[in-house]
């Protein structure tokens, strides 16, 4: 065998002996860890290396996104005209619907103003892809084909048609990353539809489940009630559904109850998602990034 | 030219294996998923060791977490550390036999395994957060985690069982 100082093509060799490389680099890997932890003192690197990878990501993501096209290139005729005739069914009844809320927002608008209370006010949004890319296990997140291009800030909301998806909790250049509110290190501040009781939705990690905190024994909250985001810690706009209860158990021994409910987006059927921009931050572009979403929703 | 093609060759199976690290796999297979760069970087470092640095440990590990949205160094770390002993070890390792080689893998990846669950646990220690404190004892089912080692190790002596042949004709590497 040689020496330590022989060298391979392509990568050189410092003069220092291996345990020495193996402990300085173990020293590095240790740092950045700790840099990392609170995820604000590395965003340029993290950045800048999200765009070293960004080619793997897009290898990865094109088969299943070439199978999408190409089945919209081969779809049968008739098969495009039924779809066709669906989308212009469901955007009537759609229409019908939002003519109606325009007349209820212009009145909710009204009774607030008579009120002295803040109006609430629309948000734009913009449709985000998922990227067909496994991340870590053990965490509910997923890959967007948004980032900071298009302005996406952390702690972003993101829905689908059915409620509640989740937040950004990074953001590339050119992709970002986003947390499900199932995820176990998620939380929602959330009401209850039917009475305005407040609580918070936390996931569990298992797909599909929420379970509400804090819910004392004598609550009233039945299965079958719709929880909506509450609008409380700023992260995700009032009014959007998170999920529906689905089990009350009562614990009289415990002072809280075990409720838990199913969210209500359907996030293993749906490629694409709607990236919220809440308006009272200003251009998403000045927006801040919180420290910390998923902590700082909750204070 | 021949270590040139060579380093070509190993390079591109790093980077191969990168993206399948992340290639999508329905949730019933997943949990089998090996450790892809793992597996691969042992591989070069016990059949033809010093053929890449720490170094590259050190990107392919940086990359990885950088893909899969882990903290940053974290799989840096684990590789670091395996990488680092099978280079040491090599000259002992290389004259087992293929059943106690296939056992010293599979302890390594074990240790890379377990490397990752510790700084799981100790970046979850460290930043208690209310929604982590409720689903204090949700586990992340530990019989799960010691799935991809195994299947790792099967990769691995695939890959010994295919290209050995190779390795085994050019031995003026050592």
């Amino acid at each position: 065998m040689s020496a330590p100082g022989r060298t391979s093509p392509g990568f050189g060799r410092s003069g220092f002996s291996m345990g020495a490389r193996f402990l300085l680099l173990a020293v590095a890997c240790i740092a950045l860890m700790l840099l990392d932890q609170r995820q604000q003192h590395l965003v340029r690197v993290r950045q800048a290396l999200d765009l070293v990878v960004y080619p793997v990501r897009v290898a990865v993501d094109l088969p299943s996104s070439t199978w999408h096209s190409l089945r919209d290139t081969f779809a049968e005729r008739d098969a495009l005209i039924e779809e066709n005739r669906q989308f212009r069914r469901e955007r009537l009844e759609t229409e019908a619907r939002l003519q109606r809320l325009e007349a209820l927002e212009s009145e909710n608008t009204r009774l607030r103003a008579l009120l002295d209370s803040t109006a609430r006010v629309g948000s734009r949004a913009l449709v985000a892809e998922i990227l067909d890319v496994d991340l870590e296990p053990y965490h509910q997140r997923f890959q967007l084909n948004r980032g900071l291009v298009d302005g996406v800030y952390l702690g972003q909301a993101l829905i689908d048609a059915q409620g509640v998806v989740g937040q950004i909790v990074r953001v590339g250049p050119l992709t970002s990353e986003a947390l499900l509110i199932t995820d176990a290190d998620h939380a929602v501040p959330v009401s209850v539809s039917r009475n305005g009781l407040r609580t918070i939705a936390a996931g569990t990690g298992d797909s599909g489940r929420l379970r509400l905190l804090y819910v004392t024994n004598n609550a009233d909250i039945v299965v079958g009630d719709l929880l909506i985001s509450s609008g409380l810690g700023g992260v995700f706009p009032a009014g959007y559904p998170v999920g529906r209860v689905t089990e009350v158990t009562l614990r009289p021994e415990q002072g809280f109850a075990e409720v838990l409910a199913e969210s209500a987006s359907s996030l293993d059927r749906d490629r694409e998602v709607l990236l919220l921009w809440d308006s009272s931050k200003a251009a998403p572009q000045a927006s801040v990034p919180t420290p910390d979403a998923t902590v700082a929703e909750l204070h | 030219m021949a270590a040139k093609r060579q380093w070509w060759a190993s390079t591109l199976s790093l980077v191969l294996m990168l993206a399948l690290a992340a290639v999508p796999l329905p949730d019933t297979v997943a949990p089998l998923r090996p450790d892809w760069v793992a597996v691969v970087l042992l591989y070069w470092s016990l059949m033809a060791p010093r053929h890449f640095s720490l170094l590259t440990a050190f990107w392919m590990g940086i990359a990885l977490d950088t893909l899969t949205g882990a903290l940053l160094g974290q799989n840096a770390l684990a590789l670091l550390v395996i990488v680092y002993l099978a280079e040491k070890f090599h000259l002992r390792l290389r004259v087992f036999p293929l059943s106690q080689l296939a056992f010293t893998v599979l302890l390594l990846l074990g240790l890379y395994e377990f490397i990752l669950f510790w700084i799981d646990g100790l970046a979850a220690a460290v930043s208690p957060d209310i929604a982590v404190l409720a689903n204090r004892g949700r586990t992340v089912p530990l019989a799960e985690r010691w799935v991809p080692p195994l299947t790792g190790t099967l990769v691995w002596v695939a890959l010994y069982m295919l290209f050995d042949r190779r390795e085994r004709e050019a031995p003026a590497r050592l």
